[in-house]
């Protein structure tokens, strides 16, 4: 008899993913210490099965199991080991990339890429096989780690390393092949916490891919902010941000605490076409004005919207969704404009519209979302049914180009966008646990 | 007693090492962690006590690897010995060289209900939190008359500040170790050591699990645990965390008996 789920575990309706959009019942447990982590993994069986998550920084429901267990891993937030002479980081699957800085920077290291965001647990960016602003040249987060201890409800705890098929099923693998319960990865050395920073603004889309051929190659860190309501000449007008490591500034490392919050759904009239517009051309104007090079700390250039608590408030009640997706990169150009002329035509503002370039490092993770070809995320409200004709227009065009979504930003996609992009998610399956599952999962594998 | 030390010699020195030696009662209490976190970060020495082993093991690790310059375990039951507080306090010196700061973080609330009826919880809530944490404090206390120097701090409760029919046995011992700390900083001040009890309010720890944690007063243990840093370096009889715990608890004290016996708080 496995232990009962019901006195493990707490009702919750609370529970919500960084989009806001998906609401349902689950119920929770929060352990503190390892040795809780077994019986709750034990409680749980293929009829109802659980999900351990972390920061709930995916937007949709590939960290939520409606009407189910979750296992809210930050309270195993433990450091294992830090070897400050060979940069190599051992820490529980619920330590933050954040708790990670904290000790990283002052002797030196960084991680060796970072998402948008360091509210991002360990056991997350290896769920996710999360990318940053420096794929092109580090690749994945999955590409740094070395080794994971993994628990499975059908053997005991164990250590995977590289080359064997559960480590590369698990990198990237959703939190589905079993609870991430350590990670070790290889740090990288940085100079000084600050970047040299070069920003350059570009008239229109077309602009983009010739900026990125001529200057991207030597630069670390590149991405590009897309001004979607611009049509005609200007469509895909903005801002590529490029940058190095500088030699120069210290080795200080952020402030913990977001400085702003918003503490509340911003009103529905907050966010329409036309506040979107003034907002975008407001942005494009204040970054033109800085254009030119800077020096600035890695937080607000990394993390730009961490300084503000509870950003994702400001989309009101109803939530938002992200939509990320890869181009293959012969196809690439074409299809971003495409895709920006479908947006642009809709009227349906994307807030923030970010364009980036990845590079042809092989995936790591079975079920890795970058490739070699352009990313592009767009934000969208949450207006209903406009909103996701939009995107089930979006897919169509990503499906017949080769592309795919990801599913950290994702909480609609049907079975057949997510299996035409992941021809590959029959081999993962073997290797999903039993006794896990998210939404996401139920929802693309049906 | 069971002191283990260990320091894995490829650790190279952190950057900021200012070698304060700090002794951690109750260690393990979520609030503790957090606080024990930013002296690691500063390089401090550190010696954590509390009952289970294994989870001290994992916690010393933790600070090795956040640039703590040592990390030493202790693990005993600290109420049950605190009548030999003093015996453990020499050994703990010899440890790690000498007592700077020393941080009392352990508790229990208990059960009021079943206070009312079982002595034995009732004698257990007073004898955790006020007498065994008024030996602890004492036999500290008495280190610091020898070296003129060194800071106690010791996690009290807004509980202590009016009896209420919720928690009355906790907020009783709890409000009798601010009273006593409140003396024991008199009786320290000719000297330069300094004693700080801390009331805190609502903080999102493993102890108050199954309170209802949502609105604008909960506090998580990384918010006050700077706080409680401050507190060591600065003194201070009293402090409250957060801050607004102190309007809100003048308040709570100033409402009339014939109100507050109308209330369920």
């Amino acid at each position: 008899m496995p232990p009962d789920q019901n006195q493990l575990f707490q009702p919750t309706e609370k529970l919500v993913s960084w989009g806001r959009v998906v609401r349902a019942p689950h119920r929770l447990a929060k352990p503190g210490h390892p040795d809780e982590l077994a019986p709750l993994i034990e409680s749980l069986t293929p009829e109802e099965p659980g999900l351990a998550i972390g920061l709930r920084r995916s937007y949709g429901d590939s960290n939520l199991n409606p009407n189910g267990a979750v296992i809210d891993m930050t309270g195993l937030d433990a450091m294992i080991a830090f070897d400050r002479d060979s940069g190599l980081m051992r820490a529980e699957a619920g330590v933050s990339l954040s708790q990670c800085l904290q000790v990283l920077v002052p002797s030196g290291w960084f991680l060796p890429t970072t998402p948008g965001s360091r509210f991002v647990t360990l056991g997350g960016a290896v769920a996710n096989d999360v990318h940053g602003k420096n794929h092109h040249s580090a690749g994945t987060f999955g590409a740094s780690v070395t080794r994971l201890g993994l628990r499975r409800s059908d053997s005991e705890p164990q250590t995977l390393e590289r080359g064997d098929p559960l480590f590369h099923a698990t990198i990237g693998g959703l939190g589905l092949t079993g609870v991430i319960e350590w990670v070790e990865f290889q740090a990288v050395r940085i100079p000084s916490a600050y970047l040299d920073a070069e920003d350059i603004s570009f008239a229109n889309v077309n602009d983009y891919f010739e900026l990125m051929k001529e200057r991207g190659a030597s630069f670390e860190h590149t991405m590009a902010w897309i001004d979607c309501l611009a049509g005609g000449d200007q469509l895909g007008r903005g801002v590529l941000s490029l940058a190095n490591w500088s030699e120069k500034g210290g080795l200080k490392p952020h402030r913990e605490d977001p400085r702003l919050a918003v503490p509340f759904n911003a009103p529905g009239f907050a966010l329409n076409t036309a506040s979107v517009k003034a907002f975008n051309t407001a942005y494009n104007a204040l970054k033109k004005t800085r254009e030119g090079a800077s020096h600035p700390h890695y937080e607000p250039f990394l993390y730009p919207l961490d300084s503000i608590a509870n950003w994702n408030r400001m989309y009101g009640s109803k939530g938002f969704f992200q939509y990320q997706s890869v181009i293959p990169p012969d196809a690439a150009q074409d299809v971003t404009v495409d895709m920006l002329q479908a947006i642009a035509a809709s009227g349906q503002g994307s807030f923030l519209a970010v364009i980036k370039t990845f590079g042809s490092a092989e995936p790591v993770g079975l079920l890795s979302f970058p490739m070699e070809g352009v990313t592009l995320a767009l934000d969208f409200p949450n207006k209903g049914e406009t909103t996701q004709n939009l995107m089930r227009r979006l897919d169509d065009i990503v499906t017949a180009a080769g592309g795919r979504l990801y599913p950290a930003k994702d909480g609609r996609i049907s079975a057949e966008t997510f299996k035409a992009g992941y021809p590959q998610w029959e081999g993962f399956n073997q290797f999903v646990d039993p006794v896990l599952s998210s939404g996401f999962w139920r929802r693309v594998t049906q | 007693m069971n002191t283990e030390t260990e320091t894995s010699a490829s650790e190279r020195a952190p950057p900021a090492s200012n070698g304060r030696r700090v002794v951690i009662l109750g260690a393990l209490s979520a609030i503790a962690v957090a606080t024990a976190r930013i002296y690691a970060g500063e390089g401090a020495r550190l010696l954590l006590v509390a009952r289970n082993g294994e989870r001290l093991d994992r916690i010393a690790a933790d600070l090795r690897a956040r640039g703590a310059a040592s990390v030493d375990t202790a693990a005993i039951d600290l109420a049950s010995e605190a009548a030999n507080a003093r015996q453990h306090l020499s050994g703990w010196v010899k440890t790690i060289g000498g007592i700077d700061h020393a941080l009392l973080f352990y508790g229990y609330l208990g059960d009021q209900s079943a206070a009312q009826t079982d002595p034995e919880e009732l004698s257990r809530i007073l004898a955790v939190n006020f007498t065994s944490a008024a030996q602890w404090s004492e036999a500290i206390a008495a280190h610091y008359r020898k070296q003129d120097r060194g800071a106690l701090v010791v996690i009290s409760s807004v509980a202590g500040d009016r009896g209420r029919q919720s928690n009355y046995a906790y907020g009783a011992a709890k409000g009798g170790i601010s009273l006593f700390i409140q003396g024991l900083a008199h009786s320290l001040a000719p000297t330069g050591a300094h004693a700080t009890a801390i009331k805190l309010g609502f903080v999102d720890t493993p102890m108050t699990d199954g309170m209802d944690k949502s609105g604008p007063l909960w506090a998580t243990p990384a918010q006050v645990a700077p706080m409680i840093h401050k507190a060591a370096e600065k003194g201070g009889p009293f402090h409250y965390g957060p801050w607004f715990w102190r309007w809100i608890m003048l308040i709570i004290r100033s409402v009339p008996a014939f109100i507050m016996h109308r209330t369920k708080l």
